[in-house]
């Protein structure tokens, strides 16, 4: 397969609903509001000027509140939903102006999708469902057996093949939809709120499954959520989304040690810091040399684990060291207390 | 004042022209086409004598293993199978095979054709709006037109016999298989289309791997549906010379024959149980997978 660019770049991308969005788009762009157009001219605004960068092989999580258009968003990048305005480049190409039939080829050979509701086809087996991308594009019925029997052992569904979508638990049938896009081998992978409709426990392993395999797989993924641990686990990057607009993007440490606004504040109050902060950004400098006899902990461990790490050791403070093992700066149990209370505490 | 008591329709004099002249043209395209309109159906006739004679030329026994096959294959259930032989030993028994036989030939082709015709209107309707709410009127005309009424052009076009039975019974029996189908299509959960479509299917594989066969329950609703009318104007059609039980039970009324009238109605019945309990228990096989049991 030849190499493609799968970066994502969404470009002024806006979305209006009702009878004659097109007419309003300027009127957005000189900074209509949502309620005004809603109240005054009776168009819903569903993406307000959407300029998202998306790294390839990274998970971007956009999250957002029910009615904030994460899920009108993702249906964009391979337009189940028609956009009002703006650009979605893939590999050189705007979706959002291919025809017909690049369109199909372009969801065939490039983007799988999770649903929510997990979107399965409730007559067709397991085998049958995963089979179900490449049966479209085509493929002959052994080759595609083979591909979808290894990915159903990979989600750990051997045995299950030949039952069907009915008679499997939500996880379960969320790991034939996992499958079934994994089996595309599309180097895009759209998650919409998979894993909302699971148990907190299942979810968790399902979060797990996901980041293992993207260890081997490196694939786009773009992954919406509307819960904000789920986001910082998977995310590389994180998007938060409100009555259509983007109001902070950035990775975890930016969203929880610099909230853009109160809205964001309030989300960021109840996360659990400590597993998701890590001791890289909160780290003080390194003055002079570092002491040979402190601990030495990686940038990338998170408070939670830096403290237990801490209060084992004879020490009250450690030398943080990059991935190449190479001494950055210093993390003091006082730090760490800090960091994990208050919200403020990076520029403490 | 008496304009108010008196509706101003139209003077009888031209309302008297208008329908004669709607009679006579009617009548002049019998005269000039109904030899052509008559060859055209004559394929028709032909498949419609093979079935009966098919039916009737069966030995009895054999007609009977058929039928218990049929409802072992739809159903696979004994009890469906034996209360279609038991209905099919009683209506023998009490005289009426033959007629019965008849009957069933009638509605099965009719019920064929009907399906045939219906599944790819039902679906013609579900996809273009416009044609759509023109074929919905078109429906409801067909459902509620008292069918005397439609007898009597298709009379004077084809004469009385089987054809102008079998249209007949087509037209009145029609209507559900149609709507069925495009309510079948309209219920197809919107996450499962999502996913079609994000898999990149294209119109027809979306329709033959998604839409037909999670409408499939919804369809044999309106198969079933089609069987009950088509049998329900079994007795209409015997006006127009369509033998079988519907003929006997015209007679019976005619002459005023209870015991006829009544033994022949439970034959319909019985014939009716059986097309109902065949096509319900595969519509419910059929539904297994496809929602409705769960959830």
């Amino acid at each position: 397969m030849s190499k493609v660019d799968t970066s994502i770049e969404i470009r002024n991308l806006y979305k209006i609903f009702g009878q004659s969005p097109k007419d309003y788009v300027d009127a957005v762009k000189n900074g209509m509001s949502k309620t005004e157009l809603g109240q005054k001219h009776k168009h819903i605004l569903g993406l307000n000027d959407i300029n998202i960068s998306i790294p390839a092989g990274k998970i971007q999580v956009v999250m957002g509140l029910s009615g904030s258009g994460k899920s009108t968003l993702i249906r964009h990048i391979n337009r189940l939903i028609e956009p009002t305005a703006g650009s979605i480049i893939i590999n050189g190409q705007n979706v959002l102006e291919m025809n017909e039939l690049q369109l199909r080829d372009f969801r065939r050979e490039h983007t799988a999708m999770v649903f929510q509701r997990f979107g399965l086809l409730p007559h067709r087996s397991v085998i049958d469902n995963v089979t179900f991308g490449l049966e479209v594009r085509g493929m002959d019925a052994a080759r595609s057996r083979d591909i979808a029997m290894r990915w159903i052992e990979r989600v750990g569904l051997q045995g299950f093949e030949n039952r069907y979508p009915d008679e499997l638990s939500g996880g379960m049938q969320q790991r034939v939809g996992l499958a079934r896009a994994l089996s595309n081998d599309a180097s895009i992978l759209l998650m919409d709120e998979a894993y909302s409709a699971l148990d907190p426990l299942i979810r968790t392993d399902m979060q797990t499954m996901l980041l293992e395999l993207q260890t081997e797989l490196n694939k786009t993924i773009v992954f919406i959520t509307h819960d904000l641990d789920e986001a910082l686990r998977l995310g590389d990057r994180i998007v938060i989304l409100r009555d259509g607009s983007i109001i902070q993007q950035g990775d975890s440490q930016d969203i929880l040690l610099r909230p853009a606004d109160d809205y964001i504040e309030r989300f960021v109050k109840d996360v659990n810091r400590g597993r998701f902060i890590r001791i890289g950004s909160v780290m003080s400098g390194l003055e002079g040399e570092a002491s040979g006899t402190l601990p030495r902990l990686s940038a990338d461990m998170m408070l939670e684990a830096a403290a237990k790490a801490l209060t084992t050791s004879a020490a009250d403070q450690a030398v943080v060291v990059n991935e190449m093992g190479d001494p950055v700066g210093l993390i003091t149990l006082r730090q760490i207390t800090a960091a994990l209370s208050s919200a403020s505490a990076a520029d403490a | 004042m008496d304009w108010l008591f008196k509706f101003p329709q139209l003077d009888s004099d031209s309302l008297l022209a208008v329908k004669r002249a709607i009679d006579g043209s009617l009548k002049a395209l019998t005269r000039s086409y109904g030899d052509a309109i008559e060859g055209f159906f004559y394929p028709l006739l032909k498949v419609l004598i093979f079935f009966e004679d098919i039916m009737l030329a069966t030995p009895w026994p054999i007609v009977i293993l058929v039928f218990a096959g049929i409802a072992w294959f739809a159903s696979r259930r004994w009890s469906v199978v034996a209360a279609v032989v038991g209905t099919l030993f009683a209506i023998g028994l009490i005289g009426l095979w033959v007629d019965s036989m008849r009957t069933i030939s009638l509605v099965f082709s009719a019920t064929l054709f009907s399906v045939a015709i219906g599944i790819p209107l039902g679906i013609l309707l579900n996809r273009f709006q416009r044609f759509g709410a023109a074929l919905q009127t078109l429906l409801d005309i067909m459902q509620t037109m008292p069918p005397f009424v439609y007898l009597i052009p298709v009379v004077m076009l084809l004469g009385i016999g089987r054809v102008p039975g079998f249209i007949a019974v087509v037209i009145y029996a029609i209507p559900p298989i149609i709507r069925l189908t495009d309510l079948g299509i309209r219920m197809v959960d919107k996450e499962v289309l999502e996913a079609a479509d994000a898999y990149g299917c294209s119109r027809s594989q979306k329709l033959w791997k998604v839409q037909m066969p999670l409408a499939m329950p919804t369809i044999m609703a309106g198969v079933n549906q089609t069987i009950m009318m088509a049998l329900g104007m079994v007795v209409i059609a015997s006006m127009i010379g369509v033998q079988g039980l519907g003929l006997s039970v015209l007679q019976a009324i005619a002459n005023q024959y209870f015991t006829q009238g009544i033994l022949n109605g439970f034959a319909i019945v019985g014939i009716a149980i059986i097309f109902d309990r065949i096509s319900q228990a595969y519509g419910q096989r059929l539904q297994k997978h496809r929602g409705g049991t769960h959830e």
